[in-house]
């Protein structure tokens, strides 16, 4: 009964590009204006969409729910399958709330073309929602690189100075990441005879073939996390993206990488996956330590956070290759809790940029006086990028740690310590743009956040602070999903502990 | 000799009724000279609409003796030739008249090019192979020097010739040798005798010689050396013409005599074909990086797209040529359309040819932009547009055909080839206007630009009518099929 709800949800958005398409009138202020109205009730609709999802969504089941198959290919027997399970559904819900708020924090911000602006945003949205949702493979790759499209657009049209180095520096890494996924989709396709998502992870490749698999799956969700030392994209996109950009990168296309491991690494690859724990982890370590450390000494506001996101990452990784179920859980729960914060931190900077144009550190000081509230809205994200108990940050990189410590002590050992960069380079950040005298002569008449820019904070606020005191009805619903993707890594770990002993 | 009967007059009916119709329409140019050119032109498209009709409902079998052969195969690539000469005669409607090009024997070449292209579909025997490539070839010499007056375009001509000349030597040189070495020169005779297990030398070594004069004719490195210089001297129109049509039918040729009568050699051939592919694909992507020229772009990304097309032969099982059919198809609509905006480029009644002319057009021309822009992202094999479905496929059948080395050097390549595909994109999209193209572009451009922008971005949305052709075409070859493939594997 509600199997169209999903499909709704990807393609309401390109129905709305599609109107937006034909908005036509010789005042170019008009047609900005329906374009700016059109994109933001459209994303609405498809929040409340994506929400009553949620709401109908059992949680009792790790099955996958709002299931539609139709014959798509059926010569090749690839069909448009989609469906979501407790993995999936707050990922998709991720991108159906950060949409209307990349539409929101881009109002005045962007005056120039804007009709093809929310065009691209629309379009990625339909495009993010269709990844978490795609079932079968061939329609999971066709809506993850078809997002680069639009991505590339939005950053080479409308950022900023080296816009058009970072466009393709993010292009050109990101498709050679996806090109590999693409042979190694075609060789599962060629051993497996099936796309079909489901069946892949119940097919059990040879473990020989599962390496070269596994590597060149990681080729692509590498690039995509980002993970040390493939990262280097991110912060010139980061830096060169507008404000809605850089939001919907860190929001939700960096998730696709720890999705990518989720859906088709852990459960297809099982035995590859544990013989590459150790990678993971090293990686993983390093990104969290060194990112950090480079994140201390950043002087552009985007960039810190650009390197603070691949240290989140980097916890989220641990996170999911610990294979246990505390670990798993804490890696998805980082992976919401980063998307709505690290989004938030570049809306933070965002606010400034728009009314002072510069996003260097030493350009500002003592904001607080004229900026009270937006100096506590900034505080309540960055504390929650610390992750100070009761936010959701807290929650993410608690459970990462309870799963890290099961599996391997001085892994653990070795990430907290880039919890006490995080909070160095984070409450340093926090000391020089809020506290301090007011220097700089433009500051002085700076206005404190306005009406249209509470909108989309406030509720971000209160997802934060919810996350962080009351996380049941999150963990809750991925529990089930999450124990069967851990019961069908686990015959691996048993099988390599026996070899190993 | 058996004697000439009614069947074999229908076997080749598509070809007869353009050959009367090739020598009637020139008879009509003769006696109304050049004022009649946009009639003649009109005409010809007519003679194509019906040609179209004739092949897709024309018998299957061989005629003449076995001189040729109507297979579904032939169906599908001539509907791809005549769709392809079609469009590129429809779209250069507007050139002719403003370049001073307006001349009879435009549509008139056209078509007879087509007809040479026909029998080298239908080629079952190595003498009408040589038949119809020539028939095709001097017509396509005469294109490329159409501008009679323009230096570039008669250099092209000139270099075509030339060129083009040695490689029908070197073909005619191997076909000597295999018949030398064999006694037959008809397909069916050297399959069988072809697939025994003591082969001459000879004739491998007339293989090569074959292959090489066919490697020639779509360009495949290193063959390739002419595609830039004539691509770029050719008038526009024509070298739109050249990258679609005659690019479906040597590939067309290149399948059947490899699979055909050579299809005992598979082992020696494939080998040629991998390396083919992989230098073709290589040049292809890194030739094109330091291009200014859009037209001599378009050269090397047609020899990257050749090496492409050969990976799936490279594999020989019929998914492989399944893949072919449904690469060329795409390649068609891509390439149509991209030459259709190359067409659009005109500034102060003139063409433009830089890369740098376009930047901007996303502003001064949002359409043709946009339209540029699905063109160039599909070429590149960005989903969900048609040419990723072209390289999936053909990659799907390397892969399965246990080719991993030449699937990833593929991929590898189309992520350099992205590199200046997207190029054009930021050239459109992210630099400043300069001066806007001359408006209107003309109608008939319009539509095929519309038209080919609208398969390519919605091909995704109902693939039905491709692949089913060019299922039914891979499998009129009779090679192994991907059941056979994978039990051999398994075995």
């Amino acid at each position: 009964m509600t199997e169209w709800l999903l499909s709704l949800a990807i393609f309401l958005p390109l129905v709305g590009a599609v109107f937006i398409i034909s908005i036509r009138n010789d005042d170019k202020a008009v047609v900005a204006n329906n374009a700016r109205l059109t994109a933001l009730w459209c994303s609405l609709i498809v929040l409340v969409v994506v929400i009553a999802i949620w709401v109908i969504f059992d949680s009792g089941t790790s099955e996958f729910q709002f299931v539609e198959r139709r014959d798509w290919i059926p010569a090749y027997g690839i069909q448009y399958y989609i469906g979501v399970d407790g993995i999936s559904l707050f990922l998709v819900v991720l991108a159906a709330v950060l949409t209307p708020v990349c539409i929101l924090c881009s109002w005045e911000a962007i005056q120039n073309r804007v009709k093809e602006y929310m065009i691209a945003f629309l379009i990625m949205e339909g495009l993010m929602i269709g990844v978490f949702c795609a079932l079968d493979f061939v329609l999971f790759y066709l809506f993850f690189e078809a997002m680069l499209i639009p991505m590339f657009l939005i950053i080479g049209v409308w950022g900023g100075p080296r816009r058009i180095y970072a466009a393709f520096k993010f292009f050109l890494y990101t498709l050679v990441g996806s090109v590999l996924l693409l042979v190694a989709m075609l060789t599962m396709f060629f051993v497996a005879g099936t796309t079909s998502i489901p069946e892949l992870m119940q097919h059990g490749f040879p473990p020989d073939m599962q390496r070269w698999l596994w590597l060149a799956m990681f080729a692509s969700f590498a690039v995509k996390v980002p993970m040390w030392p493939f990262h280097t994209w991110l912060p010139d996109a980061h830096v060169e993206a507008p404000t809605a950009g850089s939001v919907i990168l860190a929001g939700v296309l960096l998730k696709m990488g720890g999705y990518g491991f989720l859906r088709f690494s852990l459960p297809m690859l099982p035995d590859a996956t544990v013989f590459f724990t150790p990678l993971i982890y090293t990686l993983s370590i390093v990104a969290i330590i060194y990112t950090s450390l480079v994140a201390l000494m950043q002087e552009d506001m985007k960039k810190l956070i650009a390197y603070s996101s691949v240290a989140h990452m980097g916890f989220v990784t641990l996170g999911i290759f610990t294979l246990n179920q505390q670990g798993i859980e804490g890696g998805i729960y980082q992976m919401l809790s980063h998307g709505i914060v690290s989004a938030a931190l570049f809306l933070c900077v965002g606010v400034i940029y728009d009314r002072i144009h510069t996003r260097l550190i030493a350009r500002y000081g003592g904001l607080v006086n004229r900026m009270p509230l937006y100096a506590f809205i900034f505080m309540v994200f960055m504390l929650a990028s610390v992750g100070l108990p009761g936010t959701s940050g807290f929650v993410g990189e608690f459970l990462v740690f309870v799963g890290v410590f099961q599996d391997n002590t001085w892994v653990a050992f070795l990430a907290t310590t880039g919890i006490i960069l995080g909070a160095a380079y984070m409450l340093w950040l926090y000391r020089r743009v809020v506290f301090g005298e007011l220097v700089h002569e433009d500051l002085k008449t700076i206005l404190d956040v306005n009406r249209r820019e509470l909108s989309y904070f406030v509720p971000l606020v209160i997802i934060v602070l919810v996350m962080g005191i009351w996380p049941d009805p999150f963990l809750g619903v991925m529990h089930a999903s999450v124990e069967n993707l851990v019961a069908q890594v686990q015959p691996a770990i048993d099988m390599a502990h026996a070899a190993g002993n | 000799m058996n004697e000439l009967s009614l069947s074999d007059l229908q076997i080749v009916l598509p070809e007869i009724w353009l050959a009367l119709a090739g020598m009637a329409l020139l008879m009509v140019g003769v006696f109304t000279s050049n004022r009649s050119t946009r009639l003649i032109t009109g005409l010809t498209l007519v003679v194509f609409i019906i040609a179209g009709v004739l092949v897709n409902s024309g018998l299957d079998g061989t005629g003449f003796g076995g001189l040729v052969v109507d297979d579904r195969f032939g169906a599908f690539m001539k509907t791809l030739v005549l769709i392809g000469a079609g469009l590129t005669l429809l779209m250069s409607l507007g050139f002719i008249r403003r370049e001073g090009m307006e001349r009879f024997e435009f549509p008139v070449l056209i078509l007879f090019a087509t007809l040479g292209m026909f029998i080298m579909v239908s080629a079952n025997d190595l003498m009408s192979l040589y038949i119809g490539l020539e028939m095709q070839s001097l017509a396509l010499y005469v294109c490329a020097a159409f501008q009679r007056d323009n230096l570039r375009s008669t250099e092209a001509g000139l270099k075509y010739f030339v060129l083009g000349a040695v490689a029908s030597g070197m073909l005619l040189y191997g076909a000597s040798l295999v018949y030398g070495f064999t006694g037959t020169t008809s397909f069916a005779d050297l399959a069988i005798i072809l697939s025994g297990s003591d082969v001459s030398i000879g004739a491998i070594v007339g293989l090569v010689f074959i292959a090489a004069g066919l490697a020639f004719k779509i360009s495949a490195v290193p063959f390739h050396m002419w595609t830039p210089d004539v691509y770029e001297g050719a008038p526009t129109p024509v070298t739109a013409f050249f990258s679609v049509a005659p690019k479906v039918a040597a590939v067309a040729l290149l399948i059947r005599v490899l699979t055909g009568p050579f299809g005992g050699l598979f082992a020696e051939w494939q080998q040629i074909v991998f390396l083919l592919a992989v230098a073709s694909m290589l040049l292809g992507a890194f030739g094109a990086i330091a291009q200014s020229n859009i037209k001599r772009l378009m050269a090397y990304s047609s020899i990257g797209h050749v090496g492409y097309i050969l990976v799936g032969l490279a594999a020989g099982t019929a998914e492989g040529i399944n893949g072919i059919a449904i690469y060329l198809a795409v390649y068609l609509a891509m390439s149509v359309g991209t030459w259709g905006c190359i067409l659009a480029m005109r500034r102060q009644q003139r063409m433009v040819e830089d890369i740098a002319d376009l930047s901007g057009l996303s502003r001064s021309n949002p359409g043709l932009a946009a339209a540029l822009a699905i063109f160039m992202f599909s070429m590149a094999g960005i989903p969900p547009l048609a040419g990723f479905f072209g390289k999936f496929y053909v990659f799907l059948a390397a892969v399965n055909a246990g080719l991993y080395t030449l699937a990833v050097v593929g991929v590898l390549t189309s992520v350099v080839g992205a590199f200046y595909y997207i190029r054009i994109v930021k050239v459109m999209y992210f630099d400043e206007p300069g001066d806007a193209f001359d408006r209107p572009v003309g109608r008939e451009l319009s539509w095929v630009v519309g038209l080919s922008a609208a398969f390519t971005l919605l091909f995704f949305v109902y693939t039905g009518p491709v692949l089913d052709g060019a299922a039914a075409a891979s499998q009129s070859l009779g090679l192994v099929t991907i059941g056979e493939a994978q039990s051999a594997v398994l075995e």
